[in-house]
């Protein structure tokens, strides 16, 4: 019998209350509790393998392999080499990878077991909650980007300090529209449904969507559709900033409007339970 | 004696509908200090949607609730974090290990409770690193309750803490939630066990489809529904036509279940006379003969019925 009550003395669970009846700060400031919140997600995040399959191997997989073969023919503009093209596409990949399919696909289950509610009857409460969240996304990106960036260096690839500037903005942008995107998902639809959901867009729009290959080579309407998607505005973008080192006009709004939209959207219909 | 101080809950006037089902249909409830208030009714009587209209999982469509002075409305981050919540349905991350869960909602709060403490008081350590999602359902109840008490706070809500507990996790919590009381939380516990209700509450609220039908303490409750009963087991299906036309008009007689016979009223020692002469006359042996008070499962369902919901 080992389940044992433990000693009667532990009296240490609540508060004296009936002399001091009300504490002044029960909580503690926002930032602290929204850190607080990001840092746990980032760490239940990098310790889920499934999460790593998505965010990690798979974009390594892709960046290696299409830089190493000749499988998927590519325009490559004089003086550069295939690495240079690839690579922001796999940058592309791995913010849809994180701040949409991972979260999206976490915030639905969160939600189907009554995670979100239970974290907003905390202190933390559910903008914290959400916040943690996104902020976690941006730190598991920083880590993700340090990887491929990485592999990408080994690979041959050496963009200037210019276009990395130029790409913050950008991965930032980018990574509000995929979150407010996923998050929508998974507040609308049932976590079977944002599973797979979540994961169908994303192939698709690896493939169609301009993200591996850019919107220019895709096949007749597509690639002008394709540019005014999120993902063919973020990858396009970081393939103009890395290889021509300026940022063109388009992107941005279209990945600000994604944004506004998804947004509003969340606000209008996203469900907490 | 301490000051006599506003209710730590006050819910009054309580209505909620989901779409043209009116699962509360205005229920007062108060819960104070040192005290454990116990919502009995059966299922979907709305004790739930209670419980989550005063934590603010749900928007009341009337009525009023106040928690720790405040309307819950207006309740902030300092005041969540006074106030314990214990959901029916868990609430715990599918991947998280339990004793880190709990260290990072103790992050949540300025003064938490030592989580290696309650834990062990818990018996939460014995599986502390294995994921919420491997373990049983009476384990991940006991870290919902760890939960719902990380943040030490003055007012906690309990819906049904001790449902699918062996009887030794079943004590280990009763013992927390009594000192929880000696402490001068407030406790607002759902349940169906009518033994829980009776050892703890020092009042209890009972609610049947959206109602309160009946409150009062436990001793007042059982005290105004049936004095005294004889209860006995024997064969089912005896015929109770001669006995109840011996024994005074004011008992009620019959069967509850088969073959379970209560005599409930004023009885005394004269009646019980009269039972066991009749048993003796049908040769019967009045197996588990008792006399006591009515429980507080049969004042329940006298009040709510026997149907199944
Ligand atoms: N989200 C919902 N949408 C529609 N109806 C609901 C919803 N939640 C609860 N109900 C209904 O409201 C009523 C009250 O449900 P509630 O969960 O509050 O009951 P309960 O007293 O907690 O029951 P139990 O003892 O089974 O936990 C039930 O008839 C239930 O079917
Ligand atoms: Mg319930």
């Amino acid at each position: 019998m080992t389940f044992v009550d433990g000693p009667r003395a532990s009296r240490s669970l609540a508060v004296q209350s009936q002399e001091t009846p009300t504490r002044t700060h029960a909580a503690p400031p926002a930032a602290r509790r929204v850190l607080a919140q990001a840092a746990w997600e980032t760490r239940v995040t990098l310790r889920n393998g499934e999460q790593l399959l998505l965010t990690l191997v798979l974009p390594v997989i892709a960046l290696v392999a299409m830089s190493r073969t000749s499988l998927i023919g590519l325009d490559v503009p004089a003086g550069h080499q295939r690495v240079d093209v690839i690579a922001p596409g796999v940058l592309a990949m791995a913010v849809m990878s994180s701040a949409f399919t991972g979260q999206a696909i976490a915030t639905a289950f969160d939600r189907r077991y009554g995670v979100l509610r239970l974290l907003g009857t905390t202190p933390l409460g559910r903008s914290g909650l959400l916040l943690g969240r996104v902020l976690a996304v941006l730190a598991v990106e920083v880590v993700q980007f340090a990887v491929l960036g990485g592999v990408a260096a080994w690979l041959g690839w050496r963009p200037s300090a210019t276009s990395l500037l130029l790409a913050v903005p950008l991965l930032v942008l980018g990574t509000a529209a995929f979150a407010a995107l996923g998050l929508l998902m998974a507040g609308t639809m049932r976590a079977e449904a944002v599973l797979a959901g979540a994961n169908l867009v994303w192939v698709l729009l690896l493939l169609g969507g301009g993200v591996l290959l850019p919107t220019a080579e895709l096949p007749g309407a597509l690639g002008d559709v394709a540019a005014l998607l999120p993902s063919g505005a973020l990858a396009d973008g970081l393939r103009s900033v890395f290889l021509d080192g300026a940022l063109p006009p388009s992107p941005l709004p279209v990945l600000a409007g994604w944004t506004a939209v998804a947004v509003a959207a969340c606000v209008r219909w996203f469900k907490w339970q | 004696m301490p000051a006599i101080r506003e209710p730590a809950l006050d819910v009054r006037g309580l209505v909620k509908r989901y779409g043209d089902h009116t699962a509360v249909r205005g229920i007062d409830l108060q819960a104070h200090h040192g005290a454990v208030t116990a919502l009995l009714g059966p299922n979907g009587a709305g004790k739930t949607t209670t419980v989550e209209c005063c934590v603010g999982l749900r928007s009341p469509d009337d009525g009023s609730v106040r928690l720790l002075g405040r309307a819950a409305a207006e309740t902030g981050a300092d005041d969540r974090a006074r106030v314990g919540v214990m959901l029916q349905d868990g609430g715990l991350p599918n991947q998280a290990r339990p004793l880190e869960l709990l260290r990072h909602l103790a992050r949540l709060y300025a003064a938490p409770a030592d989580v290696e403490e309650l834990a062990a008081r818990l018996g939460i350590d014995q599986f502390a690193a294995t994921a919420v999602r491997r373990l049983s359902g009476g384990q991940r109840q006991r870290v919902a309750l760890a939960a719902a008490l990380v943040g030490r706070p003055e007012l906690v809500f309990l819906d049904e803490p001790s449902a699918g507990l062996d009887p030794q996790a079943r004590h280990t919590v009763w013992d927390v939630v009594r000192d929880l009381c000696t402490d001068g939380v407030a406790v607002l516990l759902t349940t169906h066990d009518m033994e829980e209700a009776t050892r703890l509450a020092s009042e209890v609220v009972i609610v049947d489809d959206g109602r309160v039908v009946a409150q009062g303490t436990p001793a007042h409750l059982t005290s105004s529904y049936g004095t005294s009963s004889i209860r006995f087991t024997a064969a089912p299906s005896l015929d109770l036509e001669e006995l109840r036309r011996s024994l005074p008009t004011h008992l009620s007689i019959g069967e509850t279940r088969p073959g379970e016979y209560v005599i409930a009223g004023d009885v005394d020692p004269a009646v019980v006379a009269t039972v066991t002469a009749w048993c003796a006359s049908q040769g019967l042996m009045p197996d588990q003969l008792a006399v006591g008070r009515a429980s507080l499962e049969d004042v329940f369902l006298d009040l709510t019925g026997r149907a199944l919901r």
